[in-house]
Order: C-alpha cells, then structure tokens, then sequence
C-alpha cells in the first residue's frame, strides 16, 4: 500500500502573529516553524496503516528549501520517503496543481492532509486534490480504517457524527481522534538524515487569489469585572446590556 | 449573470446559514445588478424554501432525488456546478460549515474559480478588484484577498453576517439531475445524531469548562446552564484528551473554531491555543479562580473566583429570568 501525506510548514502555535512591509508580509523574524500539527495526526495514521499493510507512507510538501527542517522532521518521525516540489506556495490551488500533478505520475491507494493548516485555514487542498484527480474526499475525518481496497472514516457533522465507506484511492484531512501523534526517537531522528528527499521543480500554474494585506484584530475593551459575591447579576447584565441571552 | 447560494437543511428545515447566506448574495447581487438565485438538496421543506424570498432570493432550485438524501460530498458538488453554470452565476457562495468546506472547493476546481474560504464580510467589489476579507492565522488576524479569476466561490463563516429582510417574488423550480456513478463512490452507512443537543458549530450560545472543573463528574452544572440558555457546550483540549468530554466538543487552534454571541468560558486558563478557536466570539465572559488567567484579557465580562460556588448561582438566576419572561 502506498500513502501519501502532504505537508505544510507552519508558525508554531504559540508564535504572536504580526506582520511587515506595511502589514502585507507575515512577520517571520524569531519564529519557529512546525509540521502542522493536523498533518501530524494525518502522518501518525499514515504510519500505522503503512506497519499494518507492509505499505509504504510518502510526504510531500509544496515549498522553499528553508521548510527542510520540517520534511526531515516527518522523516524522523517515520516516512519512508520525501518529495519537496520547489515552489513558494502561492495559493491554495496552485500548492494543489502541484500534488495533484506529483500523484498522476506516481499513484497513490491513499493521500492525506490535514483537515486545515493553522496559518491560512483554507480546509481547500484535499477537496482541491480529490477534484483535480476526480477522486473522492471528505474534507476532515476524525477516524479511519482501512481493509484492502475500502476505508471507513468518521466525519463530524452539526450535532453528530456520519460513518462512510470509500473505495481507494482517496484523499482525506485528518483532525483529532485520527490518531496520536508520534514523537520521533533517537533512531529516527538519524535514520531521516539518509532517508530520500527527493526535489521536483513546480509545473507552471496561473494563481486564482492573491492576498492584498493583513491585519491584527482590535484588542478588545478592558473586561467588566462582577464581583463573586454577586455573580448572579452577570445575568441582568447578558440580558439587558449586552443583550445575548 | 447571478449570484448563486448552495444552503443547507437539516430535518427537513433550512439552517440559519440559509439566511446568512441569503442576506450576504442579495447584497453582492444587488452591487453586481444582478438576482440571488439558492440550490436546496435533499429533503426540505418546501415552505422553507419559499420563506427565503423574504431575505432576497428571486429563485430557488430545488434538488431531490434517491441517490441524494445523504450528503455525498462529489454529487452535490458537481450539481451545484452543473447549476452554477446553467444561472451563469459569476459568483457562488457557501457555508464554511462543515460539509460546505468539502464542497466549496470542488466546487472551485469545476468552475475554475478563485477562492475565499471562512469569509466573514461582503467582498470590496471597486474597479474591477473584488476583495473578500478572512480569518487567517487561526483567527489572530484577518487577510483580505482578492479574487483574480472571473468566477468566483466564497465560503461564509457562520454567524459572520446579519440576516436582512429584503422580500422579493420567489419562483420554485425542481431539478433532477443526472448523476455520474463515479460521483456516488461514497456511501453513508450510519448517522449518529446526539438527539435535541444544539449543534457546537452553529450555536449562538456555548458553554464551555476546562480542566479548572477537576473531573467529568462536575459537568452536569455546564449542561445545565448551557440547556437552561438553550447553549451548545464545548471544552478545552486537555479535557478531550482526558476524555472527560468528547472530541467532538473540543474547541481551539486544534479543534472547532466558533463564533458565537456569546461564549462562557468556566476555568479555561486562555491558552493562546485556545483563544485562537473562541477569540471571535462577540461577547465572552470568563468564570476562573485565578486573577491572573490571561483569558481576563481578552473577556468583555469576567468573574473572579470559584466556579463551584459561582456557576450555581447564575443557573439559579437564569432560572428565574426564564420564569418572570
Ligand atoms: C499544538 C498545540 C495545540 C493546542 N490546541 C489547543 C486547542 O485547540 N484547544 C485548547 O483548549 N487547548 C489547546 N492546546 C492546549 C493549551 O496550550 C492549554 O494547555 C489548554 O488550553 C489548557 O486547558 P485548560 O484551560 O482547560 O486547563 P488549564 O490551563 O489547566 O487551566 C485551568 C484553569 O482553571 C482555573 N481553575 C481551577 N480551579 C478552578 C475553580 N474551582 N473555579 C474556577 N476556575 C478554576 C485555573 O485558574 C486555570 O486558569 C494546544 C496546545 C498545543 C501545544
Ligand atoms: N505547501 C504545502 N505543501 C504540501 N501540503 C500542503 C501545503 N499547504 C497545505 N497542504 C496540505 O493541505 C492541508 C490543508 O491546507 P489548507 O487548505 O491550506 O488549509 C494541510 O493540512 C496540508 O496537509
């Protein structure tokens, strides 16, 4: 079985967001980058699917050569293999042109992604991807069990859940409950050091979207404190000020 | 030329995004010169349907058949599509709901279309630009981005904008689609539906606790304010990992992002982990024992002290603000 796992190379989620050049570039100064951590959760079930089907877990990343750091983490953590298409990720579309267009020419039975990356949270790629290739995609899964050729995966809907089977291939993004993630260990961390990381040049594709700028949310006000002894006026307070209950 | 809205049901009834979205396409449409035109698939009432004319719908599409009572991600993709192109709508919009993320940029890729995804304001719509602001970073800041391509698919935060009453002379049209069998490779074997809970991603009102509450067997004071507001209820991550609570209810960078009007944070510390997924929540009030709890900062009302004593006190309240109204 052959799986593959996108990745994307994100600020770390304790990173304080601000931006440069007139608040049209993230400032990236001092900021440690991660594997998106939905990715992690989709790497980890990749893995043990791979361990239960004598399979093989592939992870590509659409990216500058400063994301390496990030490819040889999920190396460590156990991929097999690595793919670094050589292009600065420029809209939701194009990093999906790119995939898309790796898969046609190396097939897959089963591509992950997470279900969205915490830095611009478009939840776009697995849809995208599963369009491009006229396959299915459910856009996050939060369980999945694979027996030959079909899955059954779990989706979140509003007040419940939906289970569903899907033949392969698919693409699927992974959120909580997929699996743990893994921690990588020391005979990891120096086996990613030779493992492949093979690197492909982008093929051209026109962006559809461009962002013009950015900006911080206003802080809020300073909170309105109700003193304990009288908690029970903050209900007067939601009903007839802030008018929400 | 149209604007075109995909809107969701559930039991046969639209879901408030429904109105959302009807609200925020006649306000575009009406820029553009142009009418709202809504696709329904599935069961839905049609009642429900007619009453969108209120909020500015001219047409409304409505899509049945076997094959489609569940959700099915490819299909209902590919039908609204397929009708996309039949209105010549040059812009669709969805919900940035659950099933709408699997959608919308399907829906994309068929249209060749531009995509904003969790847009919370109209588009800037000016010489030719058109300028769709959201959330980016996990909701610690806001990107404008501007659509270069000519169609164009935006998929709308719930809760994000007010419903308008713009009554228009609505037409009901039935369509049966053709539906592709490669369009059909998922099946839905089993819904679970917790029954009479409110839905956490649509509620206008959470409740929510962390691991301040000590253990699972103090929730039911959560699930009583939160039945007594008519609440949904949510958790921080420590407290799903603990298995405390369900995943499901699990809120934050790694969990569900929400906006309601009103979030009640009950000994949450604020991780900046956390914040990310309630920031944008119009009012919070926080409950925590300790003055120093960095969610102070960011709450429009807060209570400092024991949740034990206090959380009991404001249902006792409720209560009898319910009774007088
Ligand atoms: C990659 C990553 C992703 C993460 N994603 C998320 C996420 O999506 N969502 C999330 O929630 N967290 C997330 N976290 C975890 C986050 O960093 C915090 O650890 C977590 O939010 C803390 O949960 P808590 O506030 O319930 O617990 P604590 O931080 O332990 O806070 C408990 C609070 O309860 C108060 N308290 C104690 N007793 C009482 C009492 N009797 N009455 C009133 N108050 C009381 C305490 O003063 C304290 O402030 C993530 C962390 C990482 C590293
Ligand atoms: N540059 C990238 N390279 C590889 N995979 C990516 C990239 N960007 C996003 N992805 C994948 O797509 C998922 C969803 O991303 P997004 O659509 O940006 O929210 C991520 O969790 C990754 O699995």
């Amino acid at each position: 079985m052959k799986i593959l796992v996108c990745i994307s190379n994100v600020p770390d989620t304790t990173t304080k967001i601000t931006f440069t050049n007139d608040n049209t570039k993230f400032n990236d100064n001092g900021v440690q980058f991660i594997i998106n951590p939905y990715d992690e959760i989709a790497l980890a079930r990749a893995i043990e699917i791979a361990e239960a089907n004598s399979g093989e877990v592939t992870v590509i990343h659409v990216g500058e050569a400063s994301s390496e750091p990030t490819i040889r983490k999920a190396l460590a953590i156990g991929a097999h293999k690595a793919i670094r298409i050589n292009a600065t990720p420029k809209d939701a579309h194009f990093v999906s042109t790119q995939i898309a267009n790796y898969i046609k020419s190396n097939s897959f039975d089963l591509i992950l992604t997470g279900k969205e990356s915490i830095d611009y949270n478009g939840s776009l790629v697995a849809g995208m991807v599963g369009e491009l290739l006229n396959i299915p995609s459910v856009a996050a899964i939060k369980k999945l069990d694979v027996d030959n050729n079909q899955a059954t995966v779990e989706r979140e809907i509003e007040g419940g859940k939906e289970i569903i089977t899907i033949p392969l291939p698919f693409i699927a993004g992974a959120a909580e409950g997929v699996a743990e993630p893994k921690i990588p260990n020391m005979r990891g961390i120096m086996s990613a050091r030779t493992k492949p990381l093979e690197i492909i040049e982008a093929v051209s594709d026109n962006t559809q979207t461009v962002i013009l700028k950015y900006e911080t949310p206003a802080p809020r006000g300073t909170v309105k404190l109700i003193d304990a002894g009288e908690a029970e006026k903050l209900v007067a307070i939601l009903h007839n000020e802030a008018k929400v209950i | 030329m149209s604007v075109l809205i995909y809107i969701e049901s559930s039991d046969n009834k639209l879901k408030k995004s429904a109105y959302e979205l009807a609200s925020y396409a006649k306000t575009i449409a009406e820029k553009l010169n142009t009418s709202v035109t809504a696709v329904a698939i599935g069961d839905v009432d049609r009642s429900e349907l007619e009453s969108l004319g209120k909020y500015g719908v001219s047409k409304a599409i409505y899509v049945s058949g076997e094959k489609l009572k569940n959700f099915v991600n490819q299909a209902y993709a590919s039908i609204i599509a397929e009708l996309s192109k039949e209105t010549q709508a040059n812009v669709v919009v969805l919900s940035n709901s659950l099933s709408g993320k699997g959608l919308a940029p399907r829906v994309a890729v068929k249209l060749n279309a531009g995509i904003v995804d969790g847009a919370i304001d109209l588009p800037d719509i000016n010489d030719n630009k058109f300028v769709v602001k959201k959330t980016a970073f996990s909701n610690k800041a806001f990107a404008y981005v501007e659509v270069e391509s000519d169609k164009k698919v935006i998929s709308l935060n719930p809760n994000s904008y007010q419903v308008i009453e713009k009554p228009e002379n609505i037409t009901i049209e039935e369509y049966t689609p053709e539906i592709k069998d490669t369009d059909l490779r998922t099946v839905v074997k089993e819904i679970a539906k917790a029954t009479n809970k409110v839905s956490l991603a649509d509620a206008d009102i959470v409740v929510s606790a962390g691991r301040g509450l000590k253990g699972p067997e103090n929730w039911a004071m959560v699930e009583e304010l939160a039945n007594l507001l008519g609440a949904a209820t949510a958790c921080s991550k420590p407290v799903s990992d603990a298995g405390w609570r369900p995943h499901s209810e699990h809120v934050g960078q790694t969990g569900l992002a929400i906006s309601p009007n009103l979030y009640i944070a009950i000994g949450i510390s604020g991780a900046i982990q956390h914040l990310a997924g309630v920031s944008s929540s119009k009012t919070i009030v926080v409950i925590n024992k300790d003055p120093e709890a960095p969610f102070f900062k960011v709450a429009d009302y807060g209570i400092v002290g024991d949740a034990f004593e206090i959380v009991p006190k404001i249902i006792e309240e409720v209560k009898s603000l319910k009774a007088n109204s």
